[in-house]
């Protein structure tokens, strides 16, 4: 009886499901099929080839199985470049978890110029990343930029941010987390609304102070939209792009901010080895996804469900 | 009632979907009823014989529009191509052009998505380096058969030029500007110094000697600028008596004592007396605007800076051959226009790009406008040239090409220049030292890299 309900829900729901699931097909999943063909070939990106006309001709025309794979892994690069990634990330994960939650704090709580706060805040997140990374690049810019002049006044001298091989991936993380905080901070604020107020309340009367009622409430209540915001911080730190191109010109100061994308799009648009870019891309997807699943089952460890 | 609305609704569901498909496939479609299966090259060729018989007459009565897309007027020169292209279309009246200008950073990117998904303009502007490369994919329209019917005359162009643009005997583009890099020098800095002018026999040891006068001048003023990257270093090689392929194009001669001592003498001029500033002294200034502040005694770099220095520098400057060491070599870059293989008006497009290239009329604009050099060899265009002021010795460009050398070109022209770019790099930074960041820069290119 369900079984017929839940079958003609379907079936009448699905011409209204018809636009997104057309541009879905057509947008996503069309290219990703293509995309996993192409990693297989032997394709320099600059000869002619359509998906509606002769495709899997040219595949097999060009077939050369996991060879690109195996490419990848034996130009050692890719261990490098996921280091960078990996920098990034230990870098930004801590700093960006505490500024947004502290965004959170400072936003949720009721004092009457709130709104504009909230907006404030939230500007960074809507800047396209071009312009964002053009005006970072100024800032910290040791001969026009303002930060150096600051530093000078207190007596520190300033590093080349940008061109110094130490600092320019922290430079892309503080970029990073100036723009993804408004971002993360909306999520935290959701999270801590949905705290009932209650308990603190009660830890007020048994003589709880603000440090231990943080630790003890608001830490383990707000444990999902933790586990949620650092999944998703995972999953775009393996991704950042922008901000390293504009910011750091491709590889940076002897390489040391070269990215996963970075060498995705070099390998596709620079050095004409498309289908090498396509395997480069698909490893990529391999290791988020496999860092994801991996997330998800510890959360049962340390992420506290009501 | 109900029916009705559930029949408008599946109606309007049906009809947001049809529009997505076609807002998204919208070029495929046309492309689809206007493209043919992959072997066009037949098609083409035969298509241009026959037509080439009534080229004349046709063109001159059917309205042609040319899609042309370029990236060398970006910056500072649209105005003088749009005058180009005005008197091209007074000339021809029947053809219209369509211009779309990119900024280099961009231009091959979307160029090779163009090309991969076979919708390129008519007309494309290619620059010397990546020619190799598109001419070998089938990219471009062999223009052989088109020249002789449509009767234009190369023989205004200088011969390196047109010879550069040439794929297996055949020619594939017209080249329409050639640069150069000279010795840029600040006079007012060098009279603080007290030192002579570069003259065109200054060798790396006159630059060193100057440099360090000027660099004594003040903490902040340097003496002299050359970026440490492929496109110098091929340069500064060739310069030394050495080269990065071997004559032949077989073999890499990278790992080769002429190239460590040349590059010894790069870093030196960074590392060791400071003469140059370092990516960090430079802090994310560009070389053009720290000459142009007036804190740099000489710069090498090419002539496309002209205008800009004469417009922003304040004191006073002048140019001079580049020295090299045991010889001089000077840089050759040359941009060209390619005609499009799946090109449907072939005939047209090459006149645009002769009249664009070599015409008296354009020409004259592009020297007029000090963009760059057109590659032809009228006289009253080069003593129009070498009348202008700022700078002065303008002569010295003309000097600079009978020393001049073509970049090495390999169809893996942007990997080769990452590889070589970032042992450079690991020498700057002093990881290695010049001479094992050549060698494992050698290993590097000869396992990752194919020649001949």
């Amino acid at each position: 009886m369900r079984l017929r309900n839940q079958k003609t829900g379907i079936i009448a729901a699905f011409p209204y499901l018809l636009p997104s699931l057309m541009g879905m097909a057509v947008f996503s999943i069309l290219p990703i099929v293509a995309s996993l063909c192409i990693s297989m070939t032997s394709w320099n990106g600059m000869t002619r080839v359509s998906i509606f006309h002769g495709f899997f001709t040219f595949v097999r025309e060009n077939f050369i199985g996991l060879q690109n794979f195996a490419d990848i892994f034996k130009e050692k690069e890719i261990f490098t470049v996921l280091g960078h990634n990996a920098y990034f990330l230990v870098l930004y994960m801590p700093l960006m978890l505490i500024m947004s939650l502290i965004l959170a704090i400072i936003v949720g709580s009721d004092h009457k110029a709130v709104g504009v706060y909230r907006i404030i805040y939230y500007i960074p997140v809507l800047t396209s990343w071009v312009a964002g990374a053009l005006i970072w690049k100024w800032v910290l810019s040791s001969q026009y930029g303002p930060i150096n002049d600051l530093l000078g006044f207190i007596g520190i001298k300033g590093p080349a941010w940008l061109q110094s091989e130490v600092w320019a991936m922290p430079s892309i993380v503080l970029a990073s987390v100036w723009k993804d905080m408004g971002f993360y901070g909306m999520i935290f604020l959701g999270g801590l609304q949905n705290i009932s107020p209650e308990y603190y309340e009660a830890a007020k009367i048994d003589g709880a102070n603000g440090w231990q009622r943080f630790c003890r409430i608001t830490v383990p209540l707000l444990s999902p939209t933790t586990f949620y915001v650092v999944m998703l911080s995972f999953i775009n730190a393996f991704q950042i792009f922008p901000q390293v191109m504009v910011m750091t010109t491709d590889a940076g100061p002897n390489g040391a901010t070269q990215v996963m994308v970075e060498r995705i799009y070099k390998f596709a648009f620079s050095f004409g080895k498309m289908g090498y870019a396509a395997a480069y891309s698909w490893i990529l997807f391999a290791i988020i996804f496999a860092i994801t699943i991996l997330q998800n089952s510890a959360q049962r460890k340390w992420v506290h469900y009501e | 009632m109900k029916l009705n609305r559930k029949i408008l609704s599946c109606l309007l569901a049906a009809a947001m979907s049809l529009s997505i498909l076609t807002a998204g496939c919208s070029s495929a479609v046309t492309k689809d009823t206007t493209s043919k299966p992959a072997d066009t090259t037949a098609a083409a060729t035969t298509k241009a014989t026959t037509a080439a018989t009534t080229a004349e007459t046709t063109a001159a009565k059917e309205q042609v529009t040319l899609k042309m897309e370029e990236f060398s007027s970006s910056g500072g020169n649209e105005a003088t191509l749009a005058a180009m292209i005005t008197a091209f279309e007074t000339k021809y009246p029947n053809i219209k052009v369509d211009l779309q200008t990119i900024g280099y950073d961009d231009y091959f990117t979307q160029l090779q998505t163009k090309v991969s998904g076979g919708n390129t303009a008519d007309l494309f502007e290619l620059n010397y380096e990546n020619f190799v490369a598109y001419a070998s994919s089938g990219a471009l329209y062999d223009l052989k058969d088109i020249i002789a019917s449509t009767g234009v005359d190369l023989s205004g162009f200088y011969k390196t030029a047109i010879d550069a643009y040439q794929y297996k005997g055949d020619q594939y583009a017209i080249p329409d500007s050639f640069s150069n890099v000279v010795l840029v020098y600040n006079k007012d800095l060098f009279d603080q110094a007290g030192i002579a002018y570069p003259t065109n026999d200054w060798t790396w040891d006159d630059i060193a000697t100057a440099g360090k006068a000027i660099r004594a001048l003040g903490n902040d003023t340097y003496g002299f600028y050359r970026p440490i990257t492929f496109n110098e270093f091929f340069k500064a090689s060739a310069q030394n008596g050495g080269s990065l392929i071997s004559a032949d194009g077989t073999k890499f001669t990278i790992d080769t004592p002429e190239n460590i001592k040349a590059l010894t003498g790069m870093l030196d001029l960074v590392n060791g007396s400071n003469v140059q500033p370092t990516l960090e002294q430079l802090g994310g200034m560009g070389d053009w605007d720290l000459f142009e502040s007036g804190r740099l005694g000489m710069i090498a770099t090419g002539i496309w800076c002209f205008g800009t220095f004469k417009d922003a520098c304040d004191f006073k400057w002048d140019i001079s051959v580049e020295p090299g060491n045991t010889q001089k070599a000077t840089h050759f870059f040359s941009n060209a226009y390619a005609v499009s293989a799946n090109c449907t008006h072939p005939e047209e497009a090459l006149l645009l790009a002769q009249f664009l290239a070599g015409s008296k009329e354009a020409t004259s604009l592009r020297v007029g406008a000090s963009w760059e050099l057109p590659p032809v060899t009228y006289e009253d265009v080069t003593s129009a040239y070498l009348s202008q002021k700022d700078p002065a010795n303008r002569q010295a460009v003309f000097d600079s090409l009978a020393y001049l050398i073509t970049p090495p070109v390999v169809k893996q022209n942007a990997e080769l220049q990452e590889i070589i770019n970032s042992y450079l790099n690991k020498a700057i930074a002093g990881d290695l030292s010049a001479a094992d960041a050549l060698k494992q820069c050698q290993a590097e290119c000869e396992t990752k890299i194919t020649l001949g």
